[in-house]
């Protein structure tokens, strides 16, 4: 798919259809609940130096967001205000679809990353986290004697 | 087809809202993380509002994709406006993804005290 901004295997992206299908047909598919998306929605690459995360996350003041990475797992969690007026304010509320409130979010990565050289920047709303892999991991092109 | 059908058919994602009106006009939040100023288009065609924008991420040569919850690098929306609603008066910005439009109600649709008198 050309317009993909994540192109993946045509396979693999119907085999999780299918999944997603699945699981919403399922009577209770799993303990923390139906297989629905959390927020902020996560989209995960790689290069052979790096690994990169990025979390759809629109408005909120990069101070109040909490990146840890520990053995691999990466976790991000904050909190985004609501900005609907309050109820006995003389407004009316006609679609209230954003998300609001405490979010986490958890990612199992590789443990093959340095948890010494992340690198984190938000931008228009973008949560881009950069995680160097360890030296030992990459790929080296051996000499032959 | 013209230039403008093609551009409209592009898959595009439906960004979450939320709307709410109080006695001078109607505010607007969108979500469009990824979105930056100048690739954010706002257009207002007769009674109808289209927010359209597209993504810009950074992202370093060679890199391959593992996990994708995002697979659109764009978003579109279109909204009905109504006739009280004064387009001429309609305030945009874009902080940190996130869309505040707001739109003034024309002068004469704002409410008014009515005085009722005795009969």
């Amino acid at each position: 798919m050309e317009f993909s901004l994540f192109p993946r295997d045509v396979f693999a992206e119907l085999d999780r259809l299918q999944r997603e299908v699945q699981q919403a047909f399922e009577f209770s598919p799993s303990i923390r609940g139906v297989g629905r998306r959390g927020y902020p929605a996560l989209n995960v690459g790689g290069t052979h130096q790096s690994v990169e995360i990025y979390a759809f996350a629109a408005g909120l003041d990069p101070a109040t967001i909490d990146v840890k990475l520990e053995k691999g797992v990466l976790s991000i969690s904050g909190e985004r205000k609501a900005q609907l007026p309050a109820v006995n304010e003389k407004a009316s509320v006609h679609v209230n679809e954003r998300f609001a409130g405490r979010f986490h979010r958890v990612v199992t990565l590789t443990d093959d990353l340095d948890p010494n050289a992340v690198q984190a920047r938000y931008r228009d709303g973008v949560l881009h986290i950069s995680i160097k892999r360890e030296e030992a991991a990459k790929p080296r092109k051996i000499d032959i004697q | 087809m013209n230039q403008d059908q093609t551009r409209r058919e592009e898959p595009a994602l439906l960004p979450p809202v939320d709307v709410f009106e109080d006695s001078t006009g109607i505010t607007l939040y969108a979500d469009l993380p990824g979105v930056s100023k100048d690739r954010l288009n706002l257009q207002v065609d007769g009674e109808t509002l289209t927010i359209e924008g597209e993504m810009n991420l950074a992202m370093p040569q060679g890199m391959e994709a593992t996990h994708a919850e995002v697979s659109v690098p764009r978003f579109r929306r279109t909204f009905s406006l109504s006739k009280e609603l004064d387009t001429d008066k309609l305030q945009a910005e874009l902080k940190q993804g996130v869309l505040k439009l707001r739109i003034q109600k024309a002068e004469h649709a704002k409410p008014r005290k009515i005085a009722v008198q005795d009969g």
